[in-house]
């Protein structure tokens, strides 16, 4: 398919491959963070690690919003849908993420709740209207790339008068996360040379917002897209900052990412949403402006104020390592739930159950090649 | 969750509110809420039922330069190096 096969030429591969080797000082440390799970996968996928120079590799970060939501968010989820009997629709990518006591959304939905997976926002508002009886929550998760969808789906609900929708709003930002990254001091932080910056998150909010991270961190951002010869392309780009000692923002998504990002989306994003004080991340803690909530004027189409819900307090999984896999602290074979008890068919961490999680991108593409290292 | 494919075009609906796009041998309505002044025959990222942003065909076409240009800078020292990667 055209912008897809073009970006993943085995030839073109080959060739900046062998730029980036030449291009890396021996001696030199390149810790490179991609932000992005859709990132992780791509660089497992293709098998770009075994393409890198001995002293470069790549810093797995946060950017995977089931991975980051905090349990308690889906306790009350679950609840939300137990207790007020409501629709709870959502997409696919959290169905499986374990909750509370084992459970998971799945799970509640085998035990009589009525929970259903939605491809897209409009799905949630056909459904409303299709059903005008029943009280249709979407579950809404994600990061600026997903976050327009709900609001157009919010405008499109108030428009219309539908009094049977809602929104349990989990929308995150990427910046704080960037920012709470590079802030956290050793032990608990990572050292990062340099950011393969967000693909579709930046179509959204444009390259602007990332100009903190050479600004008051000192280090290099370069925008990635997420094909795997755009991700070598990046790691290329990098280098060179890093080698001439320079801290810049660039942009190598050139086809889809401009400076200013998309307005319409962003004008949207600001009528619906207002920012929380505070939020919490699975693995980075409550991070102060990092997440969205429904503005007062859509108060009304607002969940969890509709249906208000308590749940105890979230317990994690013992022995889980997610936490630290999401700051880079930690690689996913470091886990000892890693492969043995947690696999993406029994999953006990959301690393592992999210096609954008680090332990499911080792798990898929990156366990054989491990072994056969080891070996 | 933040995945998008490039898919094409292939009409509006009349509202121009919705369009019909094409992945590979896949056709899928998709709504337009999102972007301005997409026509027929442009490719957007499809992103959970949503056309996100337009993909510039010339800006692609100079990424794939680049990145060739790159790769064959490392070919024996006899070759030029070109001037925009004079490094």
């Amino acid at each position: 398919m055209r912008y897809i096969d073009e970006f993943r030429d085995q030839a073109v591969a080959r060739g900046l491959a062998e730029a980036i080797a030449a291009a890396v000082e021996p001696g030199r440390e390149y810790r490179l963070m991609e932000f992005c799970g859709g990132h992780t996968h791509a660089i497992f996928r293709y098998g770009v690690p075994d393409l890198m120079p001995a002293n470069l590799r790549f810093v797995h970060g946060p950017g995977c919003p089931v991975c980051v939501l905090p349990i308690a968010r889906l306790d009350q989820a679950i609840a939300l849908a137990e207790r007020h009997r409501v629709t709870l629709c959502t997409y696919g990518d959290l169905m499986r993420v374990p909750a509370s006591g084992g459970r998971s959304l799945l799970t509640a939905k085998a035990g009589g709740a009525d929970v259903r997976l939605v491809y897209s926002t409009q799905d949630a508002l056909a459904l409303a209207r299709r059903e005008p009886d029943r009280q249709v929550v979407f579950l809404a998760i994600g990061f600026e790339t997903t976050t327009p969808p709900t609001a157009v789906a919010l405008k499109a609900a108030r428009a219309e008068g539908l009094t049977n929708f809602s929104v349990f709003c989990n929308h995150v930002l990427t910046p704080p996360a960037l920012r709470a990254i590079l802030a956290a001091a050793a032990p608990d932080g990572v050292q990062i040379d340099g950011i393969l910056g967000p693909s579709h998150v930046s179509t959204v909010i444009g390259s602007r917002p990332y100009a903190f991270v050479p600004e008051v961190f000192g280090t290099p951002l370069v925008i990635a897209g997420f094909e795997p010869l755009d991700v070598m392309h990046a790691t290329l780009m990098l280098v060179r900052q890093i080698n001439a000692g320079e801290h810049r923002v660039e942009n190598q998504y050139t086809r889809a990412v401009t400076e200013a990002g998309n307005a319409k989306a962003q004008a949207l994003v600001n009528e619906v949403f207002t920012r929380r004080a505070a939020f919490e991340w699975r693995g980075l803690g409550w991070l102060p402006d990092s997440a969205l909530a429904l503005a007062e004027a859509y108060a009304d189409l607002d969940a969890e104020r509709r249906f208000p819900v308590e749940v105890a307090a979230a317990r994690e999984v013992k022995g889980c390592d997610c936490p630290s896999i999401l700051r880079g602290v930690k690689r996913p074979t470091d886990c000892r739930l890693f492969g043995t008890a947690c696999t993406p068919q029994t999953p006990l961490g959301a690393c592992m159950v999210s096609s954008e999680g680090a332990c499911a991108a080792y798990w898929s593409y990156g366990r054989f090649r491990a072994a056969g290292r080891a070996a | 969750m933040c995945l998008a494919i490039p898919a094409r075009i292939t009409a509006i609906a009349p509202s121009g509110q919705e369009a019909t796009v094409t992945l590979g041998d896949v056709a899928k309505v998709v709504s337009l809420a999102l972007v301005d002044d997409v026509a027929v025959g442009d490719y957007v990222l499809l992103h959970v039922g949503y056309a996100l942003s337009k993909v510039s065909a010339e800006e692609a076409e100079r990424t794939l330069a680049l990145m060739v240009e790159a790769g064959l800078m490392e070919a024996p020292p006899s070759a030029a190096p070109s001037p925009t990667d004079a490094r």
